[in-house]
């Protein structure tokens, strides 16, 4: 196996141990993920599939391919495996805290998505149903305050684990989700003084008709991206920090910390740290769909709901709306497995140092544009 | 009914909090005084305060408590510990708090809580019903940056000053410290660089 440092295959995974000028050793791992997740609910599973499989297609090899046709059932016998694991506490270990860290991060990970809007309503026997559990005025910020307890889970299990290293994980953890929240909750804000609520109802209703920038206007694409772009890079960048995904993923990596904070967990409780970390990924891909790529709108909305029904329209928006999201899931494993991890102190500066002043500067801009036209 | 189950959490986590022997219990139970006055927050009708709360008190503060104590050995406190040594100072600490609650809920300038009885100035009215869909957060900034945007400029300096603070606590004196440069420190090539070695006199 061709493993030099230039090889392009490879991805930076292989270590060359070297003594003066001659290679000694050349080690490289086979499994970058560790132990994967599943269960509870439909779609996570199958993006850990699409996962492993499109890490295999970037990195020219097949995958798993083993259970079940295309592999389709390995996310089920990932998770079976995990069930039958021995699942231990460590010794002088704080029992109640050990035990809650894990189920914190996947509670905090599920009800944040209980404000989203999965699509139009759909009429069922009469009555309108939205398709939002619960529709608060102040959505977006009941979102940011969840992702704010969610980075509790993570701290929470790493000092329970009586374990220095674990310890450590979960102090840079912590202190990359509350870095890069300000750039977030800042990106956001220009976007919400657009649209002038923090309703994510309303979010999405305003991004369905009107004219884009002023000139033409087609039928349910007034998206907000063509309005702020900045903002847009800004969210995903801040995302993908939030939910300790590559290459922001310092906390987990099994190189420097033998995966940091979850280093002293078993079976489920692994399993719910590792299926909440992709339940996040999903939450945050809805969030910003909802927030930049017009939420469940898709061109040709009005037309739909004129011609072919409420209940249509309503059903091709779902689809839509998870359509999109399911692209963005696409697009945060491309960046994973294309881009090498941030050390700690290029984390801090991105998110410090260039996130904030892009996100402020922003924000300015959009404040000077609303004053100056009016809309 | 939801309001006991709120309040009286929040009465005894924030007792916890200063009687928990392991500091990082106490940080946590103060997570829990915070969550819990955030649901009374939401009983009142101030959505936009109960959001506010998990974000900065939960998600910032608590936070920054939380990395203090996890970092840093703090001994647990003894158990026989003598608690009814503070009993003076802390006493009449509290008694100030216990007035001031008293004073804040007899006093005209909070019209809207139903204990005002005997006034005759202010009837109990439901502004949120008068006033037709105004969100909280438009009440805040109609009011917080028109009229009282002096009040708001205030805080941003306080925390300027705290941040100013924290820079100068933690700036490294740059003359007689020795730092690295990790820019520089990884584009040293080891085929460039030049090795110093000293011969084995054994064998040479």
């Amino acid at each position: 196996m061709n493993a030099t440092c230039s090889c392009d295959q490879c991805s930076g995974k292989a270590t060359l141990w070297m003594k003066g000028d001659e290679i000694v050793r050349v080690t490289a791992r086979k499994d970058q993920w560790g132990e994967v997740e599943e269960f509870i609910c439909d779609t996570c599973p199958y993006s850990t599939w699409a996962e492993r499989k499109v890490a295999a297609v970037m990195q020219d090899r097949i995958g798993p391919n083993r259970a079940g046709p295309f592999a389709l059932l390995q996310p089920l016998a990932d998770g079976g495996k995990f069930f039958f694991k021995e699942d231990f506490t460590p010794a002088n270990a704080e029992r109640f805290l050990f035990v809650l860290g894990p189920a914190l991060v996947m509670f905090i990970s599920l009800i944040t998505g209980a404000v989203i809007p999965w699509g139009k309503s759909l009429n069922i026997g009469g009555t309108s149903f939205d398709l939002q559990v619960a529709n608060i005025d102040v959505g977006v910020l009941y979102i940011i305050g969840m992702a704010s307890i969610g980075v509790y889970g993570i701290m929470i299990g790493g000092w329970a684990s009586n374990n220095k290293y674990s310890l450590i994980g979960a102090i840079r953890a912590s202190s990359q989700m509350i870095s890069y929240e300000l750039a977030m909750g800042l990106a956001l804000l220009s976007i919400i003084m657009m649209t002038g609520s923090l309703d994510l109802k309303v979010i999405s209703e305003t991004q369905a008709t009107g004219k884009l920038w002023g000139l033409f206007a087609i039928d349910g694409m007034n998206w907000n991206i063509f309005y702020q772009p900045i903002a847009f890079l800004v969210f995903i960048v801040a995302a993908l920090a939030e939910t300790n995904r590559h290459p922001f993923d310092l906390p987990e990596c099994e190189s420097e910390l033998v995966t940091g904070y979850s280093t002293e967990y078993s079976s489920m409780k692994l399993g719910l740290y590792m299926f909440g970390e992709y339940v996040n990924m999903f939450i945050s891909n809805a969030f910003m769909v909802v927030l930049f790529f017009g939420g469940y709108n898709y061109p040709g909305i009005e037309w739909v709901t004129q011609h072919w029904g409420e209940n249509t329209a309503g059903i091709l928006s779902i689809v839509a709306f998870l359509t999109k999201t399911i692209i963005g899931i696409l697009i945060f494993m491309w960046i994973r497995w294309t881009l090498p991890r941030f050390r700690y102190d290029q984390l801090m500066h991105l998110g410090w140092k260039t996130l904030i002043p892009m996100a402020l500067v922003n924000l300015l801009v959009t404040g000077a544009v609303i004053l100056a036209f009016g809309s | 009914m939801i309001l006991s189950v709120l309040s009286s959490p929040a009465l005894v986590s924030g007792l916890m909090v200063a009687r928990a022997k392991n500091p990082v219990h106490s940080v946590l139970f103060s997570i829990l005084v915070f969550r819990d006055t955030s649901g009374l927050l939401l009983l009142l009708g101030l959505d936009f305060f109960a959001m506010i709360f998990p974000v900065v008190h939960i998600g910032a503060i608590a936070v920054s408590f939380l990395f203090v104590v996890m970092m840093f050995h703090i001994q647990i406190a003894e158990i026989h510990e003598e608690v009814l040594r503070y009993l003076p100072v802390s006493g009449i600490i509290g008694l100030i708090f216990w007035w001031e609650m008293f004073f804040i809920l007899d006093n005209e300038t909070i019209p809207l809580l139903p204990t005002q009885i005997n006034t005759t100035s202010l009837i109990y009215t439901v502004y949120a019903g008068k006033v037709q869909s105004w969100t909280n957060l438009e009440t805040l900034g109609n009011l917080l940056y028109t009229y009282y945007s002096v009040w708001f400029l205030l805080p941003s300096l306080i925390l300027l000053v705290a941040m100013i603070g924290a820079i100068v606590l933690t700036m490294h004196r740059t003359t007689k410290v020795k730092r690295q440069d990790v820019f520089r420190r990884n584009a040293i090539d080891f085929r460039r660089t030049i090795m110093r070695r000293t011969t084995d006199p054994i064998t040479r």
